[in-house]
């Protein structure tokens, strides 16, 4: 932040120099890595692919397809996600850790609620009414532990240093994960299985997509659809905007602040509620951990997009997603790196550390209140 | 301004406060269902606390109607307003929310029996059911516990009418007992050697838990304590501040001898189980020591803090074990720990360099995330394939060696004394670093930097360079830490160095209070010692199930209620609760609040 404030004139210290090497040593590492693999599509045997890593074959259109449309819906998630960090930090101006286990909660919810109707056997006669109810309940249930942990943990420390409420909310997430152990086990715990016609792949266009994944991103874009309207078009929306913007003044103009917080606690839950269940639907297990890594992700994301601004977490969310599905191979591979798909989570964390280090504030722009802009 | 206003007369039994009644009766009876399913009676039954009467399951469904009936009369006391004498109001109210608490568990009594959730509640058990009601049916559970959170709840609500004096001898006592009853392993274990065997088997049950003689005993020995003994010792204490100048320095002096020769000679009494706990303390204490530094007095909220305690390790094993991977190359020498310690250094100090670099200008709240994410990229990296071939991937690198102090004698994780010296060692170079430096230059520009980036920047303190220090000397301890692990355990593997490791060392240091150094050591020895680390046993056994669901609740608690820690640093506590202070210093006086605006914040020198 301060970096932008500053006159340019300043003057170069050594950490100035060293962030300028880590930059121009990323973009060399980054473009190379691209150039080398393009080199390698091209034929896999010529000398110069082949140098770094001989077993390099690269990867069929197929292969690729597959791998974008899986980063595709696994950034939806994150987008999902990514929404619940953006909008308490544009409002609160604190990142609320424990939002990675409201998502976790919403996909508890659902497989307790699914593997029960499984049981009486409506999961799979009544497929579609069922998949709602479970959703329906997933958000009631993760936007009440949203409101909850706002009362309880947040509301009281209002006003205290910036890191204290995140402090805090490290301990939450930490004690809703444990609550999970103690309550349900510790275990992963399966989704019942989804009906074929859901499942299989199929041909749309000209690309072929298992109906998953379609399922996920229709319904991240019907929510984000959905979110945008409350935002820009009701009264609600337009309050919510205003507290985002200077709280003081909202609440001059006769906007309940307190409520309005609330309300933007209780969206987001309801945000990564329904991420919860297209989570359990895709990966079809969970585990009280579920929530942390895409949590910690999707605040990449928000950060990656821009925080505080929607579009952009939805916009840093596929980034991301798609980011950390086709680097490895593109970018790591060609280079020799061996077993590049445990490295996907650190690539995530490098791409959020690079967005930090190039353009911290976001691909689209970020948007917060005027006492965090400072 | 300290004179005391009469108080008014109590007020009538019906004068209540219901809607704060109604909210603490459902947060206990909230709590104990709570409790109860999490498996915490059943769990804990076997751990008896006083013979034949308490054990550590029940403890913690009965000590919250207690608490809470007794919390409920308290009430805030306003400076200059008098307050109300305390009477049968407060007992009826701590009776009324004793019995909403009991309630809870009355209805889940008669939920257990009727229901089946054992589904997605692991714990709901007959087996629960039995215990709660007391293995005497379902009628008598309900009532039961309608009686026990009743009765509890008037018994703390009557506190309030003792005066205070009783009530502190009555809170030591209780203390006391259960410190007795907690600390029942250590205690039989010094008893051996030094002849008190018998004292400890009159105290002790056989198979464990205090006897109730025994409970008598000490409670008789605490109450004789609270009563006399509290006085001479604050008297102590008192004449102990007073000293100033030469005789302050002597009294120091004689204080820290103490100090050091009970720690040489404490765990020569110690078994080998309380040995290993106290080296476990101190592996903790180390760590915790160095991101005091960074977060107690710089101000940096570094959450990977993990990650140079695994350099440490890893930089450790692959310079010291004979199994390290096969990539290595030939010329690479197979080290002594203390010489390995001296590259172990180095490597941590760059490796905080090269961290702390790029994220130094980031915000406080990113540069935590950053910091847990470069976290995480280390130990992925240390489990990934591409670098198993020097790091051994999953496995590890196991056959560490122990520590050959100038082959006079080798340290191994079999002989937990001689691990304990050698931690205790690294934790006093680390105590008087952390308190080198804070008394100097560089620990005032971090607390400035702490306190105010923008202001600590005007006032010519390079704030780069300030806090990419804490960020190295913070490395550097960890990585101490991380070599004795190593030597210590004779393996490193990525599990040891999970983003858990950094939030317990986090929760440790916040607890015990941020930029104290007491605070910090009181801080691993209660939590580290009595609950456990993030894989290390810790007196407490029984409750590793639950330490990490009460080591969040304790960090949430202490954030709401106490956020400067236990045994706070008095400036720190001023910015926590600056505006408090203000107030206190406008009702002496002192200063204006309606003053101009920017002199309002200056508090005049008493």
């Amino acid at each position: 932040m301060t970096t932008a404030m500053k006159p340019k004139a300043a003057p170069r210290t050594g950490v100035d120099w060293f962030l300028l090497l880590i930059k121009s040593v990323m973009f060399f590492f980054i473009t190379t890595g691209i150039f080398l693999f393009i080199l390698q599509q091209i034929d896999p045997g010529n000398p110069i692919a082949s140098r770094l890593n001989d077993d390099a074959t690269g990867l069929t259109a197929d292969q690729f397809e597959g791998l974008v449309i899986a980063g595709i819906s696994q950034g939806a998630m994150y987008g999902l996600i990514a929404l619940g960090y953006s909008m308490v930090y544009g409002v609160l101006g604190f990142i609320n850790f424990a939002h990675g286990e409201v998502f976790m909660v919403g996909a508890m919810t659902g497989m307790i609620t699914s593997n029960k109707l499984a049981e009486a056997g409506a999961w799979e006669s009544n497929f579609i009414p069922s998949l709602l109810f479970i959703v329906l309940l997933a958000i009631v249930v993760s936007t009440l532990t949203a409101i909850v942990m706002e009362r309880v943990a947040y509301r009281p420390l209002r006003g205290s240093p910036r890191l204290i409420p995140l402090i805090t909310s490290i301990g939450v997430s930490f004690f809703i994960q444990n609550v999970s152990v103690v309550l349900l086990g510790p275990g992963a715990k399966s989704y019942p299985d989804l009906p074929d016609w859901l499942s299989k792949k199929r041909e749309i266009w000209f690309v072929s997509v298992e109906g998953t994944r379609l399922l996920v991103v229709c319904v991240a874009a019907i929510s984000m659809v959905g979110l945008w309207y409350l935002v820009e078009r009701t009264k609600t929306g337009k309050a919510m905007r205003a507290v985002a913007e200077d709280k003081e003044i909202a609440s001059l103009m006769g906007i309940n602040v307190n409520r309005i917080i609330v309300t933007t606690f209780a969206v987001g839950g309801a945000m990564a509620g329904v991420a919860g269940i297209l989570w359990g639907i895709m990966f079809r297990s969970v585990i009280h951990t579920t929530g942390f890594l895409p949590g910690i992700k999707a605040f990449s994301a928000a950060v990656v997009g821009g925080i505080g601004n929607l579009n952009g977490a939805m916009g840093g969310g596929l980034s991301l997603g798609t980011a950390e599905a086709v680097a490895p191979l593109v970018i790591l591979e060609p280079w020799g790196v061996s077993g590049v798909s445990q490295l996907r989570d650190a690539v995530a964390f490098s791409v959020l550390i690079l967005v930090l280090l190039v353009k911290p504030t976001g691909l689209f722009g970020e948007r917060l209140s005027s006492d965090d802009r400072a | 301004m300290t004179e005391t206003i009469a108080l008014l007369p109590a007020r009538g039994i019906l004068d209540q406060n219901w809607r704060k009644i109604v909210n603490y009766g459902l947060l206990i009876a909230f709590a104990e269902i709570f409790i109860a399913l999490a498996n915490m009676p059943v769990a804990l039954d076997d751990f008896v606390l006083i013979e034949p009467i308490l054990s550590l399951g029940y403890l913690f469904l009965l000590c919250l109607p207690l608490l809470l009936g007794f919390g409920i009369g308290r009430e805030k006391v306003l400076e200059g307003i008098a307050d109300h004498a305390k009477g049968a109001r407060e007992v009826v109210a701590g009776g009324c929310v004793g019995l909403l608490g009991g309630g809870g568990l009355s209805l889940l009594v008669l939920l257990l029996d009727n229901f089946d959730l054992r589904d997605p509640l692991v714990n709901w058990s007959p087996q629960l059911l039995d215990l709660l009601a007391f293995d005497n049916g379902v009628g008598f559970g309900v009532v039961i516990w309608l009686a026990i959170g009743g009765g509890l709840g008037l018994l703390g609500g009557s506190m309030h009418l003792i005066p205070p004096i009783a009530r502190r001898v009555v809170a030591t006592m209780a203390l006391a007992v259960l410190a007795a009853a907690v600390l029942e392993a250590i205690l039989s274990d010094m008893s051996e050697d030094l002849y008190l065997e018998w004292l400890a088997d009159w105290v002790y049950f056989i198979r464990g838990g205090v006897t109730l003689h025994g409970a008598v005993a000490v409670a008789a020995v605490a109450a004789a304590y609270a009563l006399w003994g509290s006085r001479a010792v604050k008297g102590a204490k008192a004449t102990f501040q007073a000293l100033e100048g030469a005789e302050r320095r002597q009294a120091n002096k004689v204080g820290l001898l103490t100090v050091a020769v009970l720690t040489i000679l404490l765990p020569l009494v110690l078994g080998k189980i309380t040995n290993e706990l106290l080296a476990n303390v101190g592996l903790f204490l180390l760590l915790a020591l160095g991101l005091n530094i960074v977060i107690g007095l710089a101000g940096i909220l570094d959450l990977g803090y993990v990650a140079f305690f695994a350099v440490g390790g890893y930089t450790t094993a692959i310079l010291t074990s004979p199994n390290r991977g096969d990539s290595w190359p030939d010329w690479l020498p197979q080290l002594w720990w203390v010489v390995a310690l001296l590259v172990v250094v180095v490597l941590a100090g760059l490796t905080g360099l090269f961290i702390g670099a790029p994220v130094i200008r980031m915000r406080g709240d990113y540069l935590a995330i950053v910091t847990l994410g470069f976290g995480e990229i280390i130990r992925l990296l240390f489990l990934s394939d591409w670098l198993g071939g020097y790091t051994g991937g999953a496995q590890g690198i196991t056959t560490v060696p122990g520590v050959q102090v100038f082959g006079l004698a080798t340290v191994r994780g079999t002989d937990p004394r001689a691990v304990f010296y050698l931690v205790a060692f690294f934790c006093a170079i680390a105590i008087y670093i952390s308190w080198r430096l804070e008394k100097s230059r560089i620990g005032r520009a971090w607390m400035a930097v702490r306190e105010d980036e923008s202001v600590a920047e005007a006032m010519g303190i390079n704030t780069v360079n300030v806090k990419l220090l804490a960020f190295v000397v913070g490395a550097v301890l960890a990585s101490f830490s991380g070599a004795i692990f190593a030597a210590k355990v004779g393996s490193v593997f990525p599990s040891s160095f999970i983003i858990l490791v950094s939030i317990v060392i986090l929760i440790v240091v916040i607890v015990g209070g941020m930029g104290n150094i007491l605070g910090v050591i009181a801080g691993s020895a209660v939590l580290i010692g009595v609950l456990g680390g993030p894989r290390q046993p810790g007196l407490l056994q029984e409750l590793s199930e639950f330490k990490l669901l009460i080591y969040g609740a304790l960090l949430i608690w202490m954030m709401l209620k106490r956020p400067e820690g236990l045994i706070p640093n008095v400036r720190r506590t001023r910015e926590l609760h600056q505006e408090e202070f203000l107030q206190d210093a406008w009702l002496k006086g002192e200063i204006d609040l309606d003053d101009e605006e920017g002199n309002g914040g200056e508090v005049a020198p008493a």
